[in-house]
């Protein structure tokens, strides 16, 4: 009896320790419903920034890619839409995303179309520009994120925790804010204006389905995902290198891995049916896929390539089909130490690793980089919040970084500081934090130190005009700033999935003995 | 308590209460950022105009002014206020406070800095919240700042239709924190600066009149009017310095008819959701029964909106109502409340009574604006958490309230985010009233034998303790939802383009209902105390 009053008097002295305890005493409902309404707010308040292009004749951006793609697909039969005719010119944002995009533009062209005929006529819509056009549209990428993202992080979290049993209700909302309100996410799909919600969501799902031990739903939602943005492969390596684990600890490796096998077939089969009567059909789609003549890289991504470039002209001393193969050797051997781990030892702690590290390197080295591709890498690392806070801070933070010069010039700076804000006010919000971050005192001090430098960069960026010989001189040093963070944190990753596993494997012991 | 976290080696330590409030008040401030593009009203321009008035031209014509139709109808604190806020804007860009160049402004400079300092100012209630809250227990503390700092209804008005109402409702809040600490003379200033900013805050004179005559002037005749002489003329000075230089100027006249303008209708073009609504529902409905008994009734040519013009009444049957009329309704159902002050004035009653004075003003004021809700929401939000029953109250008032603000933001591309607010403060107030009430159900420090006979009583019985609001309540709610679904969906699909102040006229007459029984319960809860 004395010990229950202790137990309650405690329990009273704690919740006024706990800024969330009125909302997360009811169990998780109430604190997902919450932020989930939260993110939904960001998002729309986001939408009512300009977006990628607007207003900037004859080429436009994003947006217009979208809106063109929606205008195709729903004007022509689908086994135009690859194709190069009098009635889809691929010169002018041409569809270059697997099929999966082009059903989704599909559907998100009748809705516009039977709001707002106009926004989608075949060739009069080019360039349409309106107020409900630009809404409508905002509303089809919320559409998506609710339909697609949210249920996989839901699905995701639901995974964790019974992966992972020993996190409170604190840790899993708060796990549950980071993934949400990742500000790299949200400023591209509702700032800049893109679906990356849904090839992520699907590979979430996959993720998920893979820490509650279904593998083939894991297969089909990793397959769709690839389907939807052919960028998912930087995936690949490491759900390959993890499956292909699992299944050679089984009894039956081959039969194991040839039901992975159909599965993957049969999704791909699926959603590639309408491509798959001729052979010219499918190598057309296939040639749309592969933009090689784009480049090595665009723009100042933060990536190996185009760093080094600044020392070795690499597009004027290789041809373009030698580049390629060493894109192609060096993203691989760049994944290669963490795909060898997960088949020799594969375990849920580590796949999650093992993800960042394959989108890590797919970043640096593979072709054909933008600078939206930090979302990538980025996905993972907000899966791995709670085992890494330190690694997700650093790299959201320098991933937007590395997107500010983009941002800017799509007039989305006050989104920017906005949501850079938000994403460290809601890292620091009050109340329990999973583990206090271990950091010594000459981590912290150049922690700080790269901060500093970053706001100052922010500062110079928008306010100092570069000199006339180097017009891209303070792009360039962001890239550079960005470039040496990111290589720092693969390497950090990379002897992190090595490294014995004390914790997890004793959690996995546990809930064998359970 | 098996899904618990194990306790970590560290205790965990409170986090300061100032740190704490810093992250509320940043939070909202991102969100504002994010909603700076968002549609704003006319009142943007009418901002814009009194900065470049009061900018460009000397106080001496501030009133007299009308080069655009947005004059100064704010007291001359607001005036000094927009004076200093053009120090800024015309450092910033100087079309802003270019009287004649700047007028219907749209450039990214203007507003941003316009809504950058609504941010800003909202400051004064931030602070003025965190006094209020200082000496609660953290629980109540912090729900109480999600109430007030994350309020939906001021990120509609200020921060999207476009006031200053965070700021007055900040020294308003501040004057009430000076009072319940029982620095009445300190109260009345900020009063008194207040009225000198906004001059609709004077529904509550009446209250702090009573109240501080009752309360701070008290102890003997001598010791009384020395008190009372000493508030007199600290309030006197407030008004000398805020209208002196117009009376030097001979101004005073104009400053008057500007803050005035009784040439306004009884209601506002969107009525807002008082008692006057039903007075020309009745009205209407009295029209149609006797019209249709075969009497001889004229149709009214005038409008509820339109003002005094002429002799012609806008009520077809009932008698018309003057402004004089108003007023001496408001001052009739302050009266309850001005006796218990008399009677009894207790300093942490005072929130609730100016709250209910401003309900009265808005209830049966002349020309009210819908926007004055807000002037009882906020306060009682710091009154919300004393018992299940206003906490109960609280959640349908406020919910309603916001609701009742929906028009004001009627373009599509807000739809979802006014929504989105009102959806997320309402999990947020029901979730944190419900487990804030359930626990205090059980006897805080509880006395070994009653709480285990409690305990045993109810084992675990959250869910039905805590926030009950009953099934009229939910009933009520849930037709808020369907005068929205039918209001904005079925209503264009079916009817179309006929008769659009329909849909609004429905969502007037149903938040009527809901903040007169608001009223009508802190009138009982008043006379009962």
């Amino acid at each position: 009896m004395e010990k229950k009053r202790g137990k309650k008097v405690n329990i009273v002295e704690k919740n006024d320790d706990n800024t969330w305890w009125w909302l997360l005493k009811k169990g998780l409902g109430a604190p997902f419903l919450c932020i989930s309404l939260f993110a939904i707010l960001v998002r729309l308040a986001v939408s009512l920034h300009p977006y990628s292009g607007a207003g900037d004749s004859p080429k436009f951006g994003d947006f217009e890619a979208q809106r063109h793609w929606m205008e195709i697909t729903i004007n022509l039969p689908v086994k135009e839409w690859y194709r190069n005719s009098t009635l889809n010119d691929l010169q002018y944002w041409g569809l270059d995303y697997p099929p999966l995009t082009a059903y989704q533009s599909y559907i998100h062209g009748v809705f516009l179309k039977s709001f707002l005929p106009e926004s989608v006529a075949l060739f009069t819509s080019r360039g349409h520009e309106s107020y409900l056009g630009k809404l409508l549209m905002r509303w089809t990428v919320l559409s998506s994120d609710l339909l697609v993202f949210l249920p996989a992080v839901f699905y995701f979290i639901v995974a964790y925790s019974s992966a992972y049993p020993r996190n409170g209700k604190n840790e899993l909302a708060w796990l549950m804010a980071m993934i949400l309100l990742n500000p790299c996410l949200i400023i591209i799909d509702h700032g800049h204006f893109q679906y990356n919600c849904i090839s992520l969501g699907l590979t979430v799902a996959a993720i998920a389905a893979i820490l509650s031990d279904k593998e083939l739903v894991a297969c089909a939602f990793f397959t769709l995902a690839l389907s939807h943005k052919q960028m998912s492969a930087y995936f690949a390596p490491a759900f390959f290198s993890h499956l292909l684990g699992r299944c050679l600890r089984r009894r039956n490796p081959f039969l194991e891995l040839s039901k992975l096998g159909l599965v993957v077939i049969g999704t791909f089969a699926l959603v590639w049916w309408p491509y798959l009567n001729s052979k010219q059909a499918f190598l057309e789609v296939l040639a749309r896929l592969a933009p090689f003549e784009r480049g090595l890289y665009e723009d100042y991504v933060a990536n190996f390539w185009c760093t080094t470039s600044i020392l070795i002209k690499w597009k004027n001393l290789f041809s373009t089909h030698s580049l390629k193969l060493f894109c192609l050797v060096a993203t691989l051997s760049t994944s290669l130490p963490s795909m060898i781990q997960q088949i020799r030892d594969p375990s849920n702690q580590g796949f999650l690793y093992g993800l960042v590290n394959s989108s890590f390197s797919f970043y640096l080295f593979s072709f054909q980089v933008h600078e939206k591709s930090i979302l990538l890498p980025l996905l993972p690392a907000s899966l791995l919040v709670l085992e890494e806070p330190l690694l997700f801070r650093w790299l959201t933070h320098f991933g937007l970084f590395s997107m500010f010069p983009l941002l800017c010039r799509d007039q989305l700076i006050l989104a920017y500081v906005a949501l850079f804000a938000l994403f460290y006010l809601l890292f620091h919000a009050p109340g329990k934090r999973p583990r206090k971050i271990k950091s010594s005192a000459p981590r912290s001090f150049f922690l700080k130190l790269l901060g500093f430098c970053s706001f100052v960069l922010h500062i110079v960026y928008l306010t100092v005009r570069p000199p006339e010989r180097y017009p891209f001189l303070f792009e360039a040093i962001i890239m550079l700033v960005c470039f040496s963070q990111f290589v720092l944190l693969a390497i950090y990753t990379n002897t992190k999935q090595w490294k014995p596993q004390k914790q997890s494997s004793s959690i996995d012991r546990q809930k064998k003995l359970l | 308590m098996e899904d618990e976290p194990p306790p970590t080696p560290r205790p965990s330590k409170p986090d300061d209460p100032i740190k704490e409030l810093l992250w509320f008040s940043l939070i909202s401030t991102t969100i504002k950022l994010l909603l700076v593009p968002s549609y704003h009203s006319t009142d943007f321009e009418v901002h814009r105009n009194w900065l470049a008035t009061t900018h460009s031209l000397p106080l001496s014509q501030w009133y007299s002014d009308t080069t655009s139709e947005w004059t100064l109808d704010y007291p001359p604190f607001f005036a000094y206020f927009e004076l200093f806020l053009s120090l800024f804007a015309s450092y910033v860009d100087r079309t802003i406070v270019n009287l004649h160049q700047g007028l219907n402004y749209k450039a990214n400079s203007v507003i941003y800095l316009q809504r950058i300092t609504v941010m800003v100012s909202d400051l004064v209630l931030h602070f003025a919240i965190y006094g209020i809250t200082k000496k609660l227990d953290p629980t109540r503390r912090r729900l109480i700042w999600v109430l007030v700092i994350w309020s939906p209804a001021l990120f509609i008005v200020d921060h999207m239709h476009f006031q200053y109402n965070g700021f007055l409702l900040g020294l308003l809040l501040l004057s009430i924190w000076a009072l319940s600490e029982e620095r009445d003379l300190l109260g009345g200033f900020f009063f008194a600066v207040l009225l000198c900013f906004k001059h609709l805050f004077a529904v509550a004179a009446p209250v702090y009149f009573v109240y501080l005559l009752r309360h701070y002037c008290r102890g003997g005749l001598s010791k009384g009017l020395s008190r009372f002489l000493v508030m007199g003329l600290l309030v006197i000075s407030v008004f000398v310095a805020a209208f002196g230089p117009f009376v030097y100027h001979g101004q005073m006249l104009q400053v008057i008819h500007r803050m005035f303008p009784f040439g306004r209708g009884l209601c506002h073009a969107y009525w807002a959701p008082n008692f006057w609504v039903f007075y020309i529902m009745v009205d209407k409905l009295l029209a149609f029964l006797l019209r249709r008994l075969g009497f001889n009734i004229q149709r009214p040519t005038a409008s509820f909106t339109g003002g005094l013009v002429g002799d012609s009444s806008p009520f077809a049957v009932l008698p018309r109502i003057t402004p004089l009329f108003t007023f001496m309704m408001v001052l009739l159902a302050l009266c309850p409340c001005l006796l218990k002050a008399w009677r009894n004035p207790q300093p942490k009653k005072i929130t609730r009574w100016i709250a209910y004075a401003y309900m009265c003003g808005f209830l049966f004021g002349w020309h009210v604006h819908e926007k004055a809700l807000l002037h009882f929401i906020t306060p009682l939000a710091v009154v919300a958490l004393d018992s299940v029953d206003d906490g109960r109250h609280y959640f349908l008032l406020s919910t309603v309230g916001c609701y009742s603000l929906f028009p004001l933001l009627f373009e599509a591309q807000e739809y979802p985010i006014k929504l989105t607010l009102l959806l997320l403060h309402c999990l947020l107030m029901w979730y944190g009233f419900s487990s804030l009430f359930s626990e205090v159900a059980l006897p805080k420090s509880p006395n070994s034998d009653e709480y285990l006979e409690k305990k045993t009583a109810e084992p675990t019985s959250d869910e039905e303790t805590g926030l009950e609001i009953g099934w009229i309540g939910r009933c009520y709610l849930l037709g808020l939802a369907a005068i929205e679904v039918c209001g904005q969906f079925l209503y264009p699909l079916i009817i179309g383009d006929k008769f659009p102040f329909l849909p609004l006229m429905s969502i007037s007459v149903y938040c009527a209902f809901g903040i007169t029984y608001s009223w009508l319960w802190q009138l009982r809860c008043i006379i009962k105390s």
